[in-house]
């Protein structure tokens, strides 16, 4: 029984077998990339310190990398698996914005905090 | 088409406004309203974890030196276990979203083949947690049998804090972090296979072939998804950074 008359159902639920195929071709690429950054994120744990040596100067280098790498896992996943890139624009920005703004700075607090106690009351 | 309104509808799922609000449905505007909170208990859960690293950072143990066991073997292997941990998640998002795509075909069958293996990646990935935990509590050299021991964090190393009699110099949230962090992760995946179990039921049973659309698969799908996002940060920022 197919019913259009809820709209809970006529919000964009349904789609073709052709447009199917394209979304699982979507979610193939987005597999591979996040198995592929996550074997780099691990390489990259285990080997960066013979590599490039263990100074407070990689270690930070190092530590960009694993939240830049995170930060694009995130963003396929909310993207693409949560389908937050095919909503309205107004509802992605209406989610993430007040979010991310939070988080931020609260951060940005406690690191500050963190960083004044570890330095002058450790 | 999508988003329009067409013909007279049920007033209730209209939102008593005439319209959706960002044309989305009820129910999904609401799972996201619960991810947004339940996202700020992650964030501020890994951002409190984020203040007691820079507190402590001359102390803090490095997490790829302390989670090097692999089940069935002795070798050093830094982090591998975890690697696969977030890998089984991630291939189980990714069956999630087949289930999700199939629904929207209507594909009664392949809804319910992806469901199944997700409920059994998420089964996988707690299992893979009990075993992470036992050998925590083990030692890092699994001196302890958690069982036959009956072992307890206070034994272990990262447990004991800064007592005269413990060689690895570790504040004691390290493990407290640890438990706190994966064991809130960890609920939030038994209760999602669970619900996926149920949802998976239903499916089963022809209860959203019934109902005319599988948005209820998409909708704990979101959830599933999120508990694959929280992990992703928890990778990061617990094991890596």
């Amino acid at each position: 029984m197919l019913r259009d008359d809820i709209i809970e159902y006529s919000l964009g639920v349904t789609h073709s077998e052709e447009a199917g195929k394209k979304i699982r071709k979507k979610v193939f690429f987005v597999t591979a990339l996040l198995s592929i950054v996550t074997v780099v994120e691990v390489l990259i744990g285990v080997y960066w310190r013979p590599i490039l040596g263990d100074t407070e100067n990689t270690w930070s280098f190092v530590k960009a990398i694993f939240i830049a790498l995170t930060v694009v896992k995130a963003g396929y996943i909310v993207m693409v698996f949560m389908h937050l890139g095919d909503e309205r624009k107004m509802m992605k920005y209406f989610i993430l914005l007040p979010y991310a703004t939070f988080i931020l700075y609260l951060l940005y607090l406690l690191f500050t905090e963190a960083t004044f106690i570890s330095e002058v009351v450790v | 088409m999508a988003g329009e309104v067409t013909k007279d509808y049920d007033q209730k799922t209209l939102w008593g406004g005439g319209r959706s609000p960002f044309s989305v449905s009820y129910g999904k505007m609401m799972m996201w309203f619960f991810l947004i909170s339940d996202a700020l208990t992650f964030g501020a859960l890994l951002a409190s974890l984020g203040f007691m690293k820079h507190q402590y950072i001359d102390v803090w143990p490095i997490s790829e030196q302390v989670f090097t066991h692999f089940p069935f073997t002795h070798a050093h292997l830094p982090l591998l276990y975890v690697a696969v941990m977030t890998f089984i998640l991630i291939v189980s998002s990714v069956t999630m979203v087949l289930a999700v795509e199939a629904g929207h075909r209507m594909d009664r069958k392949n809804v319910t083949f992806w469901l199944f293996w997700t409920v059994i990646g998420g089964a996988i990935f707690l299992g893979s947690q009990a075993w992470e935990w036992s050998t925590f509590i083990a030692g890092p050299d699994g001196d302890l049998s958690t069982w036959a021991d009956n072992a307890t964090l206070t034994q272990n190393l990262y447990g004991r804090g800064f007592t005269a009699d413990n060689p690895i110099f570790a504040p004691v949230q390290y493990s407290q972090f640890f438990f706190f962090v994966t064991g809130f992760h960890g609920t939030h995946v038994l209760s999602g296979v669970v619900i996926n179990l149920i949802i998976l039921l239903g499916v089963v049973n022809g209860k959203y072939e019934k109902v005319g659309h599988y948005e209820m698969v998409e909708k704990v799908g979101l959830y599933w998804h999120f508990i694959d996002l929280v992990w992703v940060f928890v990778f990061t920022f617990y094991y890596l950074v």
